[in-house]
């Protein structure tokens, strides 16, 4: 059975701009999504900045009402029952608010167990089970003000947990988080699945999703653009290969025309220190390191190396493309 | 639901105690008003005329922490970021917000506390109560009631954003109207009509003859009844924001 499923799903929002003259404006944020999740599965959802994952995830935990289409969870409409959904869901949203800040993270856990109707007698068990899991053991009689962004956004793991619900929504669960803690933070979602509940979790960090994700679809302005396991969507642009060029002050101009050299498919710039890394997807069967550097005006280069492409790699083909 | 009620209740009233302004306003408040009070009042005279006085005062100031601490409450959620956990959660938002308003209400009741106590020591109020008993049990009852008039604000605020600009100056008219600040019998004929849907008119009374002697179940049948309606409305209300707020997408905005 499907546990998440989404059905041709639209949002538009209306905004207004402009004080004196006003003006409204619609901006479509999610035009016509289709996916399924079956029980078990941790899927990702990947995009840029405004794509529309944070909009989705809102109207499949019952936060925002669809513009058309249909969302069901475990078989039950999202607007029509949306009570039923929300006891059974849970849900983490990445940052540092929604907690309240004057009281403990004790305090904090045991009101919102009393919100998801937590067993009165489990809660004292459930919040202590959870506190170990997510790493704040111990620190659970400070008041959240003085927590660090990493403790709360665990903080806020351990709150979505609380009622043990089947079905789990992340959205950028480990961002601000320590290179170690968001290790361990993934070893906790990867328990999750591993249990048996449902994930879907969406990240900037490829390697996590390649990690973590048994299935995956990337949407870029409100649509999906590609849909499969990580291994398919590497297959995508697995073909081709990627030059990494260092540069020392490369030109926004020559970036452009590599853009336009014959069989390039995706560049993309990484600030590094006082360098930039080039990344050039290429088309398969070519040998374009000549071409690539002489278009680079003769700024100097360091290291040049050809590799394998990555997960990330066909991300950012499919997101350039789109 | 009772254990959910009395759980956000102690929640709120922990998170709100937490806060130095809250806390500063209703301590400092109720001396200030206490003060304007008796200064107001004849000072000849030492008798019921200050406990008059003085119960008034302390009622101002449940008002006072009802209308800020529950005409913003929905605000504050949005703009710590709890509003949208509290609406996703399975119980309804009513049960959520409704122990908000009766904690800030009762954080209120603090200062019926202090202007007695000032008023006695500053002022040497007689704390001498005709009806102890039923004064113990106006003063909560009366609490409840002014909680529930909250949680009509605080839905109307949310609902028509306007509104909220007049929060400011609810707060003196309010104290007018309901008869907290001179005997009612002294306002224009207009004024009654008002007076008579506002819960605290009739708290009012039945503190006040609780304490002084007279008819005290008159305003307590009136604050139930009352509270009785704040709650269809209010509930009605909040049910109609957080139809609104999912369709319109307001539930994040800050
Ligand atoms: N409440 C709102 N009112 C108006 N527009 C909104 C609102 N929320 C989101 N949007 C717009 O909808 C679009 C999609 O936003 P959304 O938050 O879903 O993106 P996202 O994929 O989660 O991005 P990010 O990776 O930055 O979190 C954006 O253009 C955004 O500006
Ligand atoms: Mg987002």
């Amino acid at each position: 059975m499907n546990v998440v499923e989404a059905v041709d799903l639209r949002r538009t929002y209306k905004t207004t701009t402009g004080t004196i003259r006003r003006r409204s404006l619609e901006v479509e944020a999610v035009r016509g999504i289709s996916f399924a999740i079956a029980e078990g599965e941790l899927f990702g959802l990947l995009g840029p900045n405004g794509a529309g994952k944070t909009t989705t995830i809102k109207m499949l935990i019952t936060l925002l009402i669809p513009t058309s289409g249909e969302a069901r969870v475990l078989g039950h409409d999202v607007v029509e029952d949306a009570r039923w959904v929300r006891e059974r869901i849970g849900y983490v949203f990445g940052g540092d608010r929604g907690l309240y800040e004057r009281l403990s993270a004790m305090d904090n856990l045991r009101y919102f167990a009393e919100l998801y109707g937590v067993e009165p007698k489990g809660q004292r068990a459930r919040i202590d089970e959870l506190l170990e899991l997510v790493g704040l053991k111990g620190r659970e009689k400070e008041r959240v003000e003085g927590y660090s962004r990493g403790m709360r956004q665990r903080l806020h793991i351990a709150r979505g947990l609380l009622h043990d619900p089947p079905v789990v929504f992340l959205d950028e669960p480990t961002i601000g988080v320590d290179p170690v803690g968001a290790r361990e933070l993934r070893a906790t979602i990867a328990s999750l699945t591993a249990s048996g509940k449902t994930v879907l979790l969406t990240t900037h960090y490829m390697f996590e999703a390649d990690a973590l994700c048994d299935r995956i679809a990337v949407i870029a302005n409100g649509e999906i653009v590609a849909q499969g396991t990580p291994q398919e969507l590497k297959a995508g642009v697995a073909d081709g290969s990627v030059v990494e060029v260092e540069v020392f002050g490369v030109e926004e101009r020559s970036v452009e025309r590599l853009r336009q050299l014959a069989g390039v498919r995706a560049v993309t710039v990484e600030d590094q220190e006082q360098k930039q890394l080039l990344i050039v997807q290429t088309a398969p069967g070519l040998e374009l390191t000549h071409a690539i550097l002489s278009q680079l005006d003769g700024a100097s280069v360091g290291r040049v190396s050809s590799r394998e492409p990555t997960l990330e790699d066909a991300y950012v083909a499919l997101v350039t493309a789109a | 639901m009772l254990r959910v009620f009395w759980i956000g209740w102690l929640f709120n009233l922990k998170n709100l105690t937490n806060s130095l302004f809250f806390v500063l306003i209703s301590v400092l408040q109720p001396v200030i008003f206490a003060s304007i009070a008796f200064f107001m009042f004849d000072r000849g005279d030492r008798g019921g005329g200050l406990l008059y006085a003085a119960l008034g005062a302390g009622l101002m100031g449940i008002w006072s922490s009802t209308l800020f601490g529950s005409g913003g409450a929905i605000q504050w959620m949005r703009w710590q970021g709890t509003l949208e956990i509290a609406v996703a959660a399975p119980v309804r938002f009513l049960w959520i917000l409704l122990p908000l308003t009766i904690s800030t209400a009762t954080i209120g009741l603090y200062s019926i506390v202090a202007t007695l106590f000032w008023g006695r020591v500053f002022f040497g109020v007689p704390l001498s109560f005709v009806h102890p008993a039923l004064f113990a049990l106006a003063l909560p009852v009366t609490v409840v009631s002014l909680g529930l008039l909250g949680l009509v604000l605080a839905s109307t605020f949310v609902l028509y954003r306007q509104a909220s600009a007049f929060s400011n100056l609810l707060e003196y008219p309010v104290w007018l109207a309901t008869g907290l600040l001179v005997p009612l019998s002294l306002l224009p004929g207009w004024v009654e009509w008002l007076s008579w849907v506002l819960a605290p008119t009739w708290g009012m009374e039945a503190v006040r003859n609780a304490a002084l002697g007279g008819e005290v179940w008159e305003g307590l049948g009136m604050c139930v009844l009352l509270g009785a309606v704040y709650l269809v409305l209010g509930s009605f209300f909040m049910h109609n924001f957080e139809r609104r707020a999912r369709q319109q997408a307001t539930l994040s905005l800050t």
